[in-house]
């Protein structure tokens, strides 16, 4: 078991820096996320705590023992830093069958036959492949595969795993399962993992903590899933954890206006001082209705509406902005709010993030 | 402790100065030493001798039979070669899977024994078939004269329209057939269809066959210095054969001849050129992956006609020439009529078990092959991870290095490594094996870099730093994971080396000393004293052990698959 201390820590390729001063603790049989955009860095940070890759400042260590310092030039090697790695790719050697593959890293340990077994066909068990021992990787399904790089991840009781965009290649349903899989097997055996995704879904659904970085490789957030995804520091964490919604909103006197409009804002007023803010808001933030008398809420125009099943979908254009709603079926039948194109409708929002200033909307209109 | 210093100098920069210095001593400095020679006169830089030497027409005259050449065993090898493909893949021939492998036979077989072989059938005056048609059937001449253009052309042909067959073949296979269902769907007849669909889309194919066969043919020695040389006919190989050989090595012999090999090397630069220009070009998304089954053209009332027309080709050029060596090979005396009396095994006993002329030729062709291929194997391996692998800068300049002689005949690299070896650097390796193994290296290490360097690039680095979080150490990481997957091309390597340096002629005809003949430079001398039989005897043997070896491939690699 093992806490993780990244300390200033830079790194250079070709003279451009992917990561500099970068500090970052992560807690002891914690699952850590790393999120963020493809070429932002995370994976070059991983690789640096991997050993595959040597700062050229700053200090990491593992469990209290330093792996990497750039200063005294210290650097182990990644078969001497004692974890398990899981490759975006897999990794998978080809010409090993999946026993060799899992038990590969026991080998190398000089493990003893009889435990070497036993341990790895425990590894084999424990990611539900009993049975299939002798197959070679190319008689695997892709998500198999993946469970022979994860078995054979755990199969030494790394103190730290490192999974790198492993769920990438499987389908939807593999890709939940496994999900489900790699946080309990966490809490079975208390390991602590680094996990390094651009995929905000599968982060929010496995970690202990989220760390957000920005594609200049600079931490914008460290929290708790619900922390990150309900107090947004700001725009860029907001908008990389869902689909964002953003309305400006100005200050005239007392009064509060929308965009360079005369419509007047109606909602939880701004929680900060200025003349310029943006509200921003999830699509599941906005509860829809019919554009009569006595109804409350801001005026809006519906662009387009999509019936998606469970939910449908609505593009909606508020003062000449244009904001996504999603609204779950039932109720839309329930409450008679089966908009078409160029229904006139109420749009109240449950919450909002406040942003200072104009933030331009992510959102193709 | 002082890994910033070992990342700057470490392992990577020693492997990558090592793979530097073999490419540039054995294939660079050679190459160097011709263009040097060619114009470099008297301390200075000299085109006019050049040009001097190119208006001699012994000179003009090679390279405009060169070029005739070449360019006639282009057109008749695409058009032999094509239609042979189309007809075993969009077809409902019979047995098209056979005749497709029979197809490929050619490519085992050497050129110049097949160039034996149909002197031995076609000669004017002796030519067995020939005779028959003025002894028994009366005719008043020759029905053909081999030692012509067009008998050269010929025997050429049937030795390399595997080239354009290979090519066309896989991609009339591999082509996506919605592409042409969808042709039919519009409303296009079958005929339409092979003219505004299929031709076009093999045509890239079509092409970089056809230019591969122009290559070959460009830079061939042996049926031309078989069946030209009596009537004069010279191509540049030959003639850099006899500057050399005639001329006892004088300084203006080795001039023409550099003059000579400075011309082959630019045209085939061009050739490769314009053929990976056609490949870069028709790289359309046509080719899918996958093997379909296309669309098979009934051929009804051909379709007897032209399987016998098959046969009739593969007996005709195959079979017949085969059994005429071994026939041959087993005459008392050359020109005698093949009757029970007049065959013996006594020719074959004396060229294995009795005669060190042809002894050594086998022992040395063997030698020579099996130490070629091993060294180019491993050095194969390690200049390749050095280029696929590594992160050293100034890695382009090996691959150009290694890949060069890829393009550079086999004249060219034995007159290189004579200029570099004959003791102009204190080194003098003239008229020992020697000489003639350095050639071989610089000539196959291509097929091996080839060979080796797409089995690396299979080889993930994921791969290896998946070891290495498991805990392996670099050794244990290469031992474990990169030398199992690497293997299958290493094995390819080594026998794509070993199997062509078995049959060599073109390199080995100018290096050979006293003791140091090879397997085909036997052959082609003891025809050339007019040891007939000898020659054809010794080149039964050498078929042998070509198939033998073929086979053995063969075995092994389907083998490895299978486990």
């Amino acid at each position: 078991m093992a806490d993780v201390r990244i300390d200033g820590v830079g790194k250079k390729y070709a003279g451009r820096a992917i990561l500099s001063d970068l500090s970052l603790t992560l807690n002891d049989g914690e699952c850590f996320t790393l999120l963020g955009p493809s070429g932002c860095g995370k994976t070059v940070l991983m690789r640096l705590i991997a050993g595959f890759e040597t700062p050229d400042s700053g200090l990491i260590s593992i469990g209290g023992e330093a792996v990497a310092n750039a200063a005294t030039g210290q650097m182990v090697p990644p078969d001497k830093r004692g974890l398990g790695m899981v490759f975006q790719d897999y990794a998978v050697w080809p010409h090993m069958s999946v026993f060799d593959n899992v038990a590969y890293p026991l080998k190398l340990a000089g493990t003893d036959a009889v435990a070497l077994r036993e341990r790895t066909l425990r590894a084999v068990g424990l990611v539900g492949l009993d049975g299939l021992e002798a197959r070679l990787p190319s008689q695997l399904s892709g998500g198999q595969q993946q469970r022979v790089a994860l078995a054979r991840a755990l199969v030494s009781e790394p103190r730290l795993l490192l999974l790198d965009e492993p769920l990438n290649n499987l389908d939807a349903n593999l890709r939940e399962e496994m999900r489900f899989e790699i946080k309990a097997l966490q809490q079975k055996l208390g390991i602590t993992i680094l996990y390094v995704t651009h995929d905000q879904e599968i982060a929010l659904g496995i970690s202990d903590r989220i760390a957000v970085m920005d594609e200049n490789g600079a931490l914008r957030q460290i929290g708790a899933p619900e922390e990150v995804y309900e107090r947004p520091v700001d725009d860029f964490v907001f908008r990389f954890l869902g689909i964002a919604n953003f309305l400006p909103v100005r200050r005239d006197g007392d009064l509060l206006y929308i965009g360079g409009s005369m419509a007047a804002w109606v909602g939880p007023p701004p929680d900060k001082a200025g003349a310029k803010f943006t509200a921003g808001f999830r699509p599941s933030d906005v509860l829809l209705g019919r554009d009569e008398g006595s109804q409350p809420g801001l005026p809006g125009v519906v662009r387009r509406a999509s019936f998606l099943g469970a939910q449908v979908d609505y593009l909606i254009d508020i003062a000449g902005t244009l904001v996504r709603a999603a609204l779950p079926s039932h109720e839309c039948l329930a409450r008679n709010l089966l908009f078409v194109e160029g229904d006139r409708c109420r749009v109240e929002l449950a919450t909002v993030q406040w942003f200072a200033g104009e933030i331009v909307a992510g959102e193709r209109a | 402790m002082s890994i910033a210093k070992d990342s700057r100098f470490g392992t990577p920069e020693i492997l990558f100065g090592l793979s530097v210095s073999v490419l540039v001593i054995v294939v660079a400095v050679p190459m160097l030493l011709i263009f040097f020679n060619a114009f470099w006169v008297d301390g200075h830089f000299n085109v006019v001798d050049v040009v001097n030497v190119l208006r001699q027409p012994q000179t003009y005259k090679a390279l405009g039979n060169s070029l005739v050449l070449s360019v006639g065993v282009t057109i008749t090898g695409t058009i032999v070669g094509t239609f042979f493909a189309w007809l075993v893949t969009r077809t409902d021939l019979p047995f098209k899977k056979s005749m497709k492998l029979l197809f490929l036979v050619p490519f085992m077989l050497p050129a110049f024994i097949g160039a034996l072989a149909w002197k031995m059938l076609l000669s004017p005056r002796a030519g067995y078939i020939n005779r028959f048609f003025m002894d028994v059937l009366g005719f008043d001449g020759p029905i053909f004269d081999i030692y012509t253009y067009a008998g050269i052309i010929l025997v050429e042909t049937m030795y390399l329209f595997p080239f354009v067959f290979i090519q066309v073949s896989g991609a009339l296979e591999r082509m996506d057939p919605t592409l042409e269902e969808s042709a039919r769907i519009s409303g296009a007849d079958l005929l339409t269809i092979t003219r505004k669909i299929t031709i076009p889309l093999v045509l890239p194919s079509i092409l970089s066959g056809a230019l591969l066969i122009m290559l070959y043919s460009m830079a061939h020695f042996g049926t031309v210095a078989v069946l030209g040389i009596e009537t004069g006919i010279y191509n540049i190989p030959t003639l850099i054969y006899e500057k050399i050989h005639q001329s006892a090595g004088s300084f203006d012999s080795i001039r023409t001849a550099t003059v000579l090999a400075t011309v082959l090397v630019i045209t085939a630069a061009l050739i490769l050129w314009l053929q990976n220009k056609v490949l870069s070009k028709g790289r359309y998304q046509i080719i899918a992956g996958k093997s379909f089954r296309p669309t098979e053209l009934k051929l009804r009332g051909l379709r007897v006609p032209l399987f016998i027309f098959c046969l009739l080709y593969i007996g005709f050029t195959i079979v017949l020439p085969t059994a005429t060596i071994f026939m041959v090979g087993g005459l008392k005396t050359y020109g005698l009529p093949f009757t029970a009396e007049n065959l013996t095994l006594a020719n074959y006993n004396h060229i294995l078990f009795e005669w060190d002329l042809t002894r050594d030729a086998i022992w040395n062709s063997i030698s020579l092959g099996l130490s070629s291929a091993l060294i180019t194997m491993f050095a194969g391996v390690v200049i390749s991870y050095v280029i696929v692998k590594m992160k050293v800068r100034g890695k382009g300049i090996l691959e150009f290095l290694g890949m060069l002689p890829f393009s550079v005949p086999g004249s060219v690299i034995a007159l290189g490594v004579i200029l570099a070896w004959s003791g102009k650097f204190g080194i003098n390796l003239y008229n020992t094996v020697w000489i003639i193994l350095l050639a071989y290296i610089a000539r196959y290490m291509a097929f091996s870099l080839k060979a080796n360097s797409a089995a690396l690039e299979q080889v993930h680095d994921s791969l290896v730093e998946a070891a290495r979080a498991s805990g392996a150490t670099m050794a244990q990481a290469l031992r474990d994971i990169v030398i199992p997957l690497v293997r299958p091309g290493m094995i390819a390597a080594f026998f794509l080396i070993f199997l062509p340096a078995l049959r060599e002629l073109t390199v080995s005809v100018l290096l050979y000393g006293p003791t140091t003949r090879t397997i085909g430079v036997a052959i082609y001398t003891l025809n050339e004293d007019g040891e007939t039989v000898y020659s054809a005897a010794l080149a039964g043997i050498a078929l042998v052990i070509i198939v033998l070896g073929e086979v053995l491939i063969k075995r092994l690699v389907t083998g490895k698959n299978n486990s």
